[in-house]
């Protein structure tokens, strides 16, 4: 029993993670009808930039703010250059680019920093959460920050003006436009949330699977899987795909003889297929109906 | 009277198709004008044209200022609310958000909260749904929300796209008393498209007919509307 307790919070920390990469594709597919590939890569590229920026001396949750401002510009940055020129481009051009961006900020990534694995941080620590030995006080913070992320995004589109207005422009592009709303800035400023979540979620593994350039690969397949099990249209799906992927990887490793850990992975990918089978909609996506 | 919106020589384009061959209209302010004419005839490209929402050529001016090369959002900025065909509503937001949505642009935040209530005043059914999925309305009251939605911007000018489609005769008699009273209470200029002719004759002061993409008939609503030769041929009634 214990064991089982164990793995399920382990999975409900790492699924916090995979949590947030889906809510980063989330806010990037509902924006422009795209899955950004690019994501894992980006996460990766903004907890490089936090990690040199405390090699030089700047205090972690500096480095953490910091990065968060610097990766919400870099978002909307590569919009305005690379994805708003494609707005109206075949859905095959928009996954060239995605694939470009990719390898470009990988390569990057391993020109500036080396592929060499490094240590990263936590603000957290590792000792033993309030004293039980079932998870560490870097996992109860992964679980903390995600939920109080999830918090604050449901506040800003329930609450906020521009919350709203980005929210209509996702739904309906042309009546948000008819209303007055720049729908090409809601979907820079989609970009920029979505750059500046994902870095969150790669500062927060990166202590786990350590820093190097490919740290993000397999984080990002879990947030696919997560972003479809929970249903690409909806942020709160996304999360609760996020948790459910992360314990369903554990206890497939745990207890399904022959998985283990080299075999989970495979497991991430068997559950979108299966997910695109039978919902394709996700389990709290809205179904796409269209009037014929 | 000076004319509000001036629409000269206007060309409207889809890809190669060309739908409106050289329009020309004025409206003056305060004036509640219809734009008749059948099926095809390019109503609705002429309402999305002044929004820049289709390809055009030709001159717009609203008060003195051109509106070609500005963006769909900046026409609306300027006070030009515009309901589509179809309505547009926001299905899956509330009543209320979808009120809100109509003041978007406007940052005087208290106001808009009166303007809401009046909103409910106008429209007392939106009240008592202010709550339920926008979606989850009657097409007559949708059409309603549409409009207050529109008015929401504290509009110069409304732009109608067909406000009668596929509503029962006795709500569109409500929906173009509401209308009338905003065209006179509220001082915004309206033009409304419609293929309802008679009903939207009745309602307008100014009329103009269109017909293969271009102007063939214009004048006093009531005139048009007593005149049977032109009732006969351009408006079938």
């Amino acid at each position: 029993m214990e064991l089982f307790t164990n793995q399920v919070l382990a999975g409900i920390a790492t699924g916090a993670i995979y949590a947030c990469m889906a809510l980063a594709v989330v806010m990037i597919y509902q924006a422009i009808d795209h899955l950004n590939f690019a994501q894992g890569e980006m996460a990766m590229f903004s907890t490089f930039l936090s990690w040199q920026m405390m090699q030089w001396g700047v205090p972690y949750w500096g480095a953490f703010v910091l990065t968060l401002i610097l990766s919400f510009a870099g978002g909307i940055l590569i919009e305005r250059l690379l994805f708003k020129p494609l707005a109206k481009a075949p859905v095959l051009t928009n996954v060239a680019g995605f694939i470009a961006l990719y390898g470009i900020i990988n390569s990057f990534a391993g020109l500036i920093w080396d592929f060499t694995i490094k240590q990263y941080p936590t603000p957290f620590g590792s000792s033993p959460f309030l004293g039980s030995q079932l998870i560490s006080t870097h996992q109860a913070g992964m679980i903390g920050v995600t939920v109080l992320l999830l918090i604050l995004l449901f506040i800003f589109f329930q609450y906020t003006r521009i919350g709203l207005a980005m929210r209509a422009a996702a739904a309906l592009p042309e009546s948000a436009r008819l209303v007055g709303i720049n729908t090409s800035w809601m979907i820079a400023l989609g970009w920029g949330m979505a750059a500046a979540i994902g870095s969150i979620a790669g500062m927060l593994i990166a202590p786990v699977v350590f820093l190097e350039p490919n740290m993000m690969l397999g984080v990002l397949i879990y947030g696919f899987a997560a972003a479809v099990l929970g249903g690409l249209t909806s942020p709160l799906g996304a999360v609760i795909g996020g948790f459910l992927v992360g314990v369903f990887e554990n206890l497939a490793g745990t207890y399904i003889p022959g998985v283990g850990n080299e075999l989970k992975l495979p497991i991430a990918l068997a559950l979108i297929i299966t997910v695109l089978v039978f919902k394709p909609a996700g389990l709290f996506g809205r179904p796409i109906v269209k009037r014929v | 009277m000076t004319a509000m919106l001036n629409v000269k020589d206007l060309r409207a384009y889809y890809g190669q198709v060309q739908a409106l061959h050289g329009l020309s209209f004025a409206l003056n302010e305060g004036s509640l004008t219809t734009l008749l004419g059948a099926n095809g005839a390019g109503k609705t490209t002429t309402l999305r044209a002044i929004c820049n929402m289709v390809r055009s050529t030709g001159a717009i001016e609203f008060e003195g200022k051109p509106l070609s090369g500005r963006s769909t959002e900046n026409v609306v900025r300027l006070g030009i609310a515009h309901v589509p065909q179809g309505r547009g509503t926001f299905t899956t937001m509330t009543v209320e958000e979808n009120l809100q949505l109509g003041a978007i642009t406007r940052t005087d935040k208290k106001n808009i909260v009166d303007d809401i209530e009046r909103m409910y005043a106008h429209f007392p059914v939106l009240k008592q749904r202010y709550t339920q999925q926008a979606g989850t309305l009657s097409g007559g009251e949708q059409q309603m929300l549409a409009v207050a939605r529109a008015l929401m911007l504290r509009p110069r000018l409304m732009l109608l796209d067909e406000p009668s489609f596929g509503l029962a005769p006795l709500i569109v008699r409500d929906l173009f008393k509401i209308l009338g009273k905003i065209n006179r209470e509220d001082k915004v200029t309206i033009l409304v498209v419609e293929q309802n002719a008679q009903l939207a004759l009745e309602l307008a002061d100014q009329a103009y007919v269109i017909e293969t993409g271009k102007i063939v008939m214009s004048g006093n609503a009531k005139e048009i509307a007593n005149n049977e030769d032109i009732r006969k041929s351009y408006l079938g009634y």
